[in-house]
């Protein structure tokens, strides 16, 4: 789960990490008496930042830095509202609806940290980069020696010596190391508490009287952990998710939405990319992943199809699912009912395996409607290409 | 032969008298693997279903000389049910739960990382040996003994490889599913490791998904040592950045964990690469000769 860059702010001032001071705005005279009052108690300037969950704000015009209260409401005005396009969000762009409004810092030294999981040690890394402000993804792949790790032991955390190691790899002078060190050791403690699953500091800046702050923050929270985290479950910003991923999440439907014409219902994630990319290879393009799990019961289903058709890009329907537990016949009577309450009139081709195969065919069949039965993953792949032809 | 499970295969099931535990166990049952009992805490001293239920892992160890255990615990308790497996020291724990948060697994990982007992997945759909015995919950009636060996993430695109075999009369000896999480005991290397090890394994389908580089070390892995023919492939080759496609594990993030580096390092390897995954069954009949 993602949140807003003030609301990972929020986490981390709890735990000790140094913020700028600033305040969250919602409307335009929220965001002027947010930069009179910083501008009041001795900011220097003011940074208004567009509150969406891409990145890549700054690029696209969502971040301005201004020196009066003029400018600030001018800049607020510009922002707030605006249909935000960064690399992250698609041409579509994302609105915004929310303002962080900070003091500025003279800004000595713009540097990295993150924590994310090595995977191929099963262990949590802090990563740290003299080369702040970038896409650290290109610092990457350009120079991977210009990213410094220290691999954290689970049982003792990020060890002081580690932090020393960072701070002095970044460069820092001998009067922040320690700061740097109570830095760092704050930023683990608020991921491993709060279950985070990525934890990035973008720019970390070092200041012109020596002090450090967290400029950005970007936090991403495990899924499978919010059942006890319920204050971070809270945090979850509707409004910047699909809605479509949104309704289907009410009914346990693993669903992404994507731009093709074929819509598709599979059981298990690896078999649903995996039609996806079946799609693909037959000539199509695949409109969403759907993953409705093991169970697929049949109020699931019609969700499912709901969801599916509320997409307008959708042409045809590709139902495929490998019953291993699951009884086919018992699916197919799901899917016949389905599509008869919700009146489905868009081709829907279907590849079914399972216990009962048989029966479950003969219920298609027998039900009238728009259905076609591909015997193998291939031949129903060339049909629901084929069928959203015919319906484009 | 076959690798992991087999007739001599002693299974306890941590969380027998839940339902999905209770299921899956009289599948195992039903396919021939010696069942021996189950662990649920708190119901010690009962009888589930003919089988004797015991409080701990140990006892249940020391009582029937289990050598193997299914973990179908909720995924807030499946982390200590792992703990506890390896403290009784069980050889193979397969662990089917999904959704077991990744720092509980960081710290299991931690612990057993090393020790005597194999981890399989967590969120995997276990190991089947056909003809011999299964641990999990993948449907028996598919299978067919034989000599091709599948290591793979999903559970359903193994399903779907194994029907592409059998029903062009290729048996498998053993297909592991390992799991589709960022922490997995088992991976791609260790299940391609032990069925190249195992002299009846003839051939190996290996699929994986996006994200993560462990298909690349597997890769690497079979360029070195791996004579055996190996079928490949990797779903998700649609999928676009930055999405987590169902399994906590399957994200393309950073510009890694791309479909097409992965079935390029693959290729590298001599690895017999599909795109497509209705040509797994076929591409394998191929290499063989059948």
């Amino acid at each position: 789960m993602k949140i807003h860059e003030f609301q990972a702010k929020a986490i981390l001032a709890k735990y000790g990490v140094p913020v700028p001071r600033g305040e969250v705005a919602d409307t335009l005279p929220e965001a002027a008496e947010a930069a009179k009052t910083l501008l009041a108690h001795g900011a220097t300037g003011v940074v208004v930042k567009a509150q969406i969950h891409a990145g890549g704000r700054g690029k696209g015009g969502g971040v301005k830095v201004v020196r009066n209260l003029a400018d600030a409401e001018a800049a607020a005005q510009k922002i707030l509202g605006m249909q935000l396009v960064t690399h992250q969000t698609g041409p579509q762009g994302q609105k915004v609806q929310r303002l962080l409004i900070e003091e500025t810092a003279s800004i000595d030294r713009e540097l990295y940290l993150g924590i994310v999981l090595d995977r191929a040690i099963g262990k949590f890394v802090f990563m740290a980069s003299k080369a702040g402000g970038m896409e650290i993804e290109e610092v990457a792949a350009k120079d991977p020696t210009a990213i410094i790790k220290e691999v954290i032991d689970p049982a003792i955390g990020l060890a002081a010596y580690q932090g020393r190691n960072l701070a002095f790899a970044l460069g820092l002078k001998p009067s922040q190391v320690n700061q740097a060190v109570a830095f760092f050791q704050a930023l683990y403690k608020a991921f491993i508490e709060t279950d985070a699953s990525l934890l990035e500091i973008n720019p970390f800046i070092t200041t012109t009287d020596d002090k450090l702050f967290a400029l950005d923050a970007k936090m991403t929270f495990d899924d499978n952990a919010l059942y006890r985290h319920p204050e971070i479950k809270g945090l979850r910003d509707l409004a910047e998710e699909d809605p479509l991923e949104v309704e289907a999440s009410k009914y346990a439907l693993n669903y992404i939405k994507l731009d093709g014409s074929i819509a598709c219902m599979v059981n298990g994630a690896g078999l649903a990319m995996a039609t996806m990319d079946i799609i693909q290879y037959a000539g199509g393009s695949p409109a969403n992943f759907l993953d409705v799990g093991g169970g697929a019961t049949q109020d699931q289903i019609e969700h499912a199809f709901e969801i599916l058709l509320s997409d307008k890009n959708v042409k045809a329907i590709f139902i495929n699912i490998f019953g291993g537990i699951l009884r086919v016949d018992r699916l197919a009577t799901g899917v016949v009912a389905a599509a008869r309450k919700l009146n489905v009139t868009l081709p829907i081709v279907l590849r079914l395996e399972g216990t009962n195969v048989e029966e479950g065919r003969q219920i298609l069949k027998e039900s009238g409607l728009n259905f076609e039965v591909g015997s193998t993953m291939k031949e129903a792949a060339d049909l629901v290409v084929a069928a959203a032809k015919v319906v484009a | 032969m076959s690798v992991l499970v087999d007739k001599n295969t002693r299974l306890i099931v941590q969380g027998i008298t839940g339902k999905e535990g209770t299921f899956h166990a009289k599948g195992a049952a039903d396919y021939g693997t010696v069942v021996v009992g189950g662990v649920t805490p708190g119901k010690g001293g009962t009888i589930h279903e003919g089988w004797p239920v015991f409080n701990t892992v140990a006892e249940a160890v020391e009582k029937t000389g289990a050598n193997a255990t299914v973990i179908f615990v909720p995924p807030p308790f499946a982390a200590d049910a792992i703990l506890e497996a390896e403290d009784a020291g069980l050889p193979l724990i397969v662990c089917i739960t999904e959704g077991i948060p990744t720092l509980d697994m960081v710290k299991v990982w931690s612990k057993i990382k090393g020790s005597a007992s194999r981890l399989i997945g967590p969120n995997c759909p276990g190991v089947i040996s056909p003809g011999k015995a299964k641990i999990g919950i993948m449907p028996a009636r598919i299978h067919l003994e034989g000599s091709v060996g599948i290591v793979s993430k999903s559970g359903t695109l193994t399903y779907e490889a194994v029907h592409q075999l059998t029903q062009r009369g290729i048996g498998q000896s053993t297909a592991i599913g390992i799991g589709g999480d960022p922490i997995i005991g088992t991976t791609h290397i260790d299940a391609l490791k032990l069925l190249n090890e195992d002299p009846d394994t003839e051939a190996i389908i290996m699929i994986g998904e996006i994200g993560g580089a462990a298909e690349e070390a597997a890769a690497a892995y079979v360029k070195e040592f791996v004579r055996k023919p190996v079928v490949g492939f990797i779903a998700g080759q649609t999928a676009p950045p930055g999405r987590r496609m169902g399994h906590a594990g399957a994200i393309i993030s950073g510009g890694q964990g791309t479909a097409a580096e992965k079935m390029k390092a693959m290729r590298d390897a001599g690895i017999h690469v599909v795109v497509s995954p209705a040509d797994i069954g076929a591409k394998l009949a191929e290499v063989i000769g059948r």
